[in-house]
């Protein structure tokens, strides 16, 4: 079974519903001790880094997260945490991925927020990508973005400049893009995610 | 690169769309969501639901409806109408809306914006402007149009973009309905004078005309209701007509 991370941050109806549409059984952690009972957990985040990042603090499961050995997936602020830092409020984060998120503002001269559908470029056979074009179109809503690393990003989106949509680092997934927004894109990667282990 | 996105809009009163809808196959074309759910499957890279409901029941059946829609269809969706206080925008997010789009109760009370974006972000709020031409001049226009300001449009967006807009979706309400093509000039000059997101709507009769708007003012998107309800239009072949253009969509 999925838990979600229920910290607060923003909507969770859509990625529910998602999973509803999908049949992926899920439960929601409120706190540490919760963590136990799932296979794999989803990090969802809309909003401000610094503000989930604090939010995730205070219900204790941030010290808890870096240590799973279940498969992680975060998604768009919620992959966000996974790294060392924010630009946005200047948000010292998870560190649990060794990149930075930078915002997009005076790097690019393309407007801000990257809004809408863009091509997702997978690569290092990322398993949450398993059957998805190499080039599927997904849904982006986002101002941050997580810089381009070879060894951390698990597919790459052009947009004034190439920056990671997904990372991973061992049992840790992260996505920028909203999969349960996505299509049927989107909803084989839940997929894909949800047969992890 | 970002494709151009094709969103169409159902007006909705008391949870069933209203305006004529004639498509294939559907068991029910009063149904919003029914209808959202072929759009989905057509290609739709977005949806719009305009809420007409006058009746005071109105925030019951709209959040049913926006809880249903968001249960069924994998694409994001914007609602608008009648929401003038951050109340109603939680419960929107809440009940699963992508985004949330302010028209007049933005104009009247332009610190609205501010407070939606504080509050959810600039993702989130859709700022939607109607504008009519005034002696040259484009004024907005409230009420779906029937009310003018004395407000130019190209002032109010660019408030709106300040204030925290995180996209605008401008109508020309001198194109809306004649199915001659998008405002094409008027489009471009604003969309050269923004940062954020810009939806083309109005006017939109073939599938030329949407060639004419990506092409011509570069927007982002842009925006039709009839030519989609009655089937004018198909979107897997207007999609595949941009692409013929050198025009990148999903």
């Amino acid at each position: 079974m999925t838990g979600i991370i229920n910290y607060g941050a923003g909507n969770i109806f859509s990625l529910t519903a998602a999973l509803d549409r999908l049949g992926i059984p899920y439960g929601m952690v409120n706190i540490t001790s919760e963590l136990a009972a799932y296979d794999r957990i989803i990090i969802p985040g809309v909003g401000h880094a610094g503000t989930a990042m604090r939010k995730l603090q205070e219900s204790g499961l941030a010290d808890c997260i870096g240590q799973l050995v279940k498969p992680v997936l975060g998604i768009c602020v919620g992959m966000q945490l996974l790294t060392a830092y924010s630009e946005e409020g200047d948000s010292v984060l998870l560190d649990i991925i060794p990149l930075k998120t930078l915002h997009f503002e005076k790097r690019i001269v393309g407007k801000v927020p990257h809004m809408g559908w863009n091509k997702v470029f997978h690569q290092n056979q990322c398993q949450i990508f398993d059957n998805i074009e190499k080039d599927a179109y997904f849904y982006f809503v986002h101002s941050y973005f997580i810089e381009y690393h070879p060894a951390f990003t698990a597919a790459s989106t052009q947009y004034g400049l190439q920056f990671s949509a997904a990372v991973q680092k061992k049992n840790f997934y992260g996505v920028q893009f909203h999969p349960e927004k996505s299509g049927e894109a989107g909803e084989r990667l839940l997929l894909n995610f949800s047969n992890l282990h | 690169m970002l494709a151009k996105r094709i969103i169409p809009c159902l007006d909705v009163k008391d949870g069933r769309t209203v305006k004529g809808v004639n498509f294939v196959d559907l068991r029910d074309a009063g149904d919003p969501v029914e209808l959202a759910w072929q759009y989905s499957r057509q290609g739709a890279d977005e949806l719009v639901f305009l809420d007409i409901t006058a009746t005071h029941e109105r925030r019951k059946t709209t959040v049913e409806l926006v809880k249903a829609v968001a249960r069924q269809v994998n694409i994001p969706f914007t609602i608008g109408g009648g929401i003038n206080e951050l109340a109603d925008a939680d419960t929107l997010l809440h009940s699963g809306a992508d985004k949330i789009s302010i028209n007049s109760a933005a104009v009247r009370n332009p610190a609205l914006i501010d407070q939606l974006a504080m509050a959810f972000g600039i993702q989130f709020v859709v700022v939607a402007v109607d504008t009519r031409r005034v002696d040259g001049r484009n004024y907005v226009h409230l009420n779906g149009g029937r009310l003018t300001t004395d407000i130019q449009t190209e002032d109010w967006i660019k408030e709106a973009e300040s204030r925290g807009a995180g996209e605008i979706l401008l109508t020309s309400m001198d194109h809306d309905g004649t199915k001659n093509g998008f405002d094409c000039d008027f489009l471009m000059k604003i969309n050269g004078e923004l940062s954020i997101p810009l939806i083309a709507s109005g006017g939109a009769g073939n599938k030329q005309h949407f060639v004419d708007v990506f092409r011509q003012s570069s927007v982002d998107a842009a925006l039709a209701a009839s030519v989609f309800h009655y089937g004018e239009i198909l979107i897997p072949d207007l999609k595949g007509e941009l692409r013929q253009h050198g025009i990148e969509v999903r």
